[in-house]
């Protein structure tokens, strides 16, 4: 007995020993992200930079719901799993100052990143606090809402002609919010089982608050003052309740059941030919150009986010960049891996294989604006986004705007101004809890 | 004679020959257990105590601070809270209460002989033996007012179950009791086959109805095994999450688990959740001991 014990310790051992050796000998890297297309691109992306220099680079991923939860324990652990990962923008805050991400401002200043990418994505995705002039990560993946259209129903003569004579212009791409509006009414009909439009209410993540907060900031609303943590009267101003308004009203034109809805869904309203116009992060349009996954691909155009009554116009900005992990212990690797990142030729290569680069040279490019039906809209959307909070205690400021704002638009209860009253006064408390308020 | 194999090392065995003595072979057996249970049950469960009075955040490299009862004190005045604990306690009569009857009305179909019994009572049992994750997302498919068979076969035409903030909880509670009911089904069979037949006979001479026959002998005599069932899934249900947490997004339908959830792992107040784990595994305690109450004195008749 005493024999076979110890022969199964010595064999345990001698698997440890061999692991780790072997791991000390190929340099290995992980990088975290959520499971989506993009992911799929950066690991082909990646497999270049393992054919140059031999290091295995592995793009591992969760389902989105879990992405935040899972990062975050791992990050509060302290542990190792990760070297790198593509974080959304509001994880910066806790990210930054909680020690999670290594500090890139040298590596930023060095490559002088902030003529090279574009400056709404270094804004949102590397800089914390806002105006610091402190960097913690790379941008990677630029993306923010825009919609996806039926060009074959609004095209066609008849509708045209109909809709004319019901509001007194022409059917095009709406301009406006109230556009928009107009539109979805126009072709919503339960009884043909056409709907007019697909939006964004899951409120288990911010796919509802990335949706509302659009509408919001074209309407001249805000979230807040970000560097003074101000809500009173921002949060909650007439702008802001008109925009959550035009949210809750469009949400009478979805399909039925649309109470728990993200990327998935909205992409569903256009393949099943349920909606008119969808709207979605840029990062999910792909799919609908391609036949093998919509069978209306021809059919199905691209516009960016509506403007409000003022002519502003804002979409909310998704994406993320890439970290290094402060507990990773291939720190180094991880910096190099990045300098073979941010390369011309690199960024080029990752907007070929479908990623969305950030890189101003790329995007500016006739090559990339006519790549694919979308690309020109993304382009214009990049420069008129807008983030939501960015500060360490996001989540439970995005829970508390999701518990106010969605009895509202989804449950029909209260009015917006009253939502929104309650959502400043939830976030004044929490500020104050965590002493924003100096 | 098992009995006695357990307490008596048999002289002749391998182990006696090793001269392991019988409290030797007890600890071997137990040690392994005790400290599972202490490692990964008892530790963390007094170390949460422990978090509960104070203010820790485990996203926080700050250093947390003694609060006293300052998390009970604010979780037990929060409406949002206490609106959990009210969907929780609607879900758990909800779906206790449709599992029981489900479950022993189907058992007591499946109390006779009929052919082909073992393999129709395998099919009922399959529902308990899938993951509630997949169950959820089957549901929500088949709840689908576009294209969902249920609304199809009811003919409610596109009511959304799930979307529709005065449903979506029972909508989940349906789902529960297809899911669990073969439980309560399996453990009322066991019970129900232990009745001695030569009471049932008796009552047929006495010519007894069958509701008399119904309520004075198979009742009484199955009811500490349904008062078991019942307790196993009371307790499940008042900590039910994936179910509910896969099918549907309402705040109508925010089980306190689901709270719980969000609240230690999205944003992070470890302190408090653990304030409020604890106050759930006191109601989850109080309303046990009183089934278990009433399951000895059942038991006394």
């Amino acid at each position: 007995m005493r024999k076979i014990v110890t022969s199964v310790i010595a064999g345990i051992g001698l698997a440890l020993a061999c692991g780790t050796s072997v791991r000390a000998q190929d340099k290995e890297l992980t990088i975290f992200w959520a499971e989506w297309d993009p992911a799929n691109y950066l690991q082909e992306l990646v497999n270049d930079y393992t054919a140059e220099t031999g290091v295995k680079v592995t793009v591992q991923t969760t389902p989105w719901p879990d992405f935040q939860t899972k990062a975050f324990t791992e990050f509060n652990a302290h542990g190792d799993a990760y070297d790198m990962v593509v974080g959304d923008s509001q994880w910066l805050g806790a990210g930054s100052t909680q020690g999670h991400y290594v500090d890139l401002t040298d590596f930023f200043n060095q490559h002088k990143l902030g003529d090279v990418m574009a400056p709404a994505t270094i804004k949102y995705y590397a800089e914390y606090p806002g105006g610091s002039g402190k960097y913690w990560a790379i941008p990677l993946e630029g993306d923010a809402i825009g919609w996806s259209y039926r060009k074959d129903w609004f095209e066609d003569p008849k509708e045209k002609e109909a809709f004319k004579a019901k509001y007194g212009y022409d059917l095009d791409i709406p301009k406006t919010y109230a556009q928009l509006r107009d539109i979805a009414e126009f072709f919503h009909r339960p009884d043909q089982k056409r709907y007019g439009v697909a939006i964004y209410t899951d409120n288990s993540y911010d796919a509802m608050a990335m949706g509302v907060e659009s509408a919001i900031f074209s309407y001249g609303g805000d979230l807040g003052d970000y560097a003074t943590y101000k809500v009173d009267g921002i949060t909650n101003s007439k702008e802001a309740a008109a925009g959550l308004d035009m949210y809750k009203e469009l949400y009478k034109y979805t399909p039925p059941g649309w109470g728990k809805t993200f990327f998935v869904e909205d992409n569903q309203a256009i393949t099943g030919g349920l909606a008119a116009m969808s709207m979605n992060f840029f990062a999910f349009f792909p799919p609908l150009v391609n036949k093998a996954t919509n069978p209306f691909a021809d059919a199905t155009g691209f516009f960016a986010n509506p403007a409000g009554p003022d002519g502003k116009r804002f979409a909310a900005l998704g994406g993320q960049g890439i970290s290094i992990v402060s507990y990773s212990k291939n720190k180094d690797e991880a910096m190099k891996f990045l300098e073979w990142f941010i390369k011309d030729e690199t960024q080029k290569k990752w907007a070929e294989l479908g990623g969305y680069t950030c890189s101003q040279a790329v995007l500016k490019s006739e090559a990339f604006q006519n790549a694919t039906p979308y690309n020109k809209a993304f382009y214009d959307t990049m420069f008129m986004v807008k983030d939501f909070w960015a500060t360490p205690e996001y989540a439970e400021v995005l829970d508390q705007l999701n518990q106010n704002i969605y009895p509202f638009v989804v449950g029909g209860k209260g009015t917006a101004q009253e939502a929104l009253d309650k959502t400043a006064a939830d976030w004044k408390a929490t500020f104050t809890k965590y002493n924003r308020y100096k | 004679m098992a009995s006695v194999a357990l307490t008596h090392l048999d002289p002749a065995s391998r182990a006696a020959a090793r001269g392991w003595s019988d409290l030797t072979i007890r600890n071997l057996f137990i040690i392994p257990t005790l400290v599972f249970l202490i490692v990964f049950n008892i530790f963390p469960l007094i170390y949460s105590l422990g978090y509960s009075f104070t203010n820790f955040a485990a996203n926080r490299s700050e250093p947390w601070q003694f609060v006293g009862l300052q998390n009970y004190r604010e979780l037990l005045s929060d409406d949002h809270i206490w609106s959990n604990f009210v969907i929780t306690a609607k879900y758990v009569i909800v779906s206790v209460a449709g599992q029981m009857i489900v479950g022993f009305g189907l058992a007591l179909l499946l109390n006779r002989s009929f052919p082909m019994k073992g393999l129709i009572t395998t099919l009922l049992l399959l529902p308990m033996m899938m993951s509630a994750a997949v169950v959820g997302l089957f549901w929500q498919l088949l709840y689908s007012p576009s294209w969902g068979p249920i609304n199809y076969v009811f003919g409610l035409g596109d009511f959304a179950w799930l979307s529709n903030p005065d449903s979506a909880l029972y909508a989940v509670a349906i789902t529960d009791i297809w899911m669990w009911s073969p439980f309560v089904m399996l453990l009322s069979l066991a019970g129900l086959s232990a009745v001695p037949q030569h009471l049932y006979e008796a009552a047929a001479i006495d010519r007894a109805s069958w509701w008399y026959t119904f309520t004075r002998i198979t009742l009484p005599l199955v009811s500490p095994i349904l008062l078991i069932a019942l307790i196993f899934r009371t307790m499940e249900a008042f900590k039910t999450f994936d179910i509910a947490y896969t099918m549907t997004t309402q705040p109508t339908a925010e089980l306190i688990a689901i709270r719980l959830y969000k609240q230690a792992f999205q944003q992070w107040d470890t302190g408090k959740s653990c304030a409020l784990a604890y106050i759930v595994l006191i109601m989850v305690l109080a309303i046990t001991n009183l089934y278990v109450k009433y399951l000895n004195k059942v038991k006394e008749r």
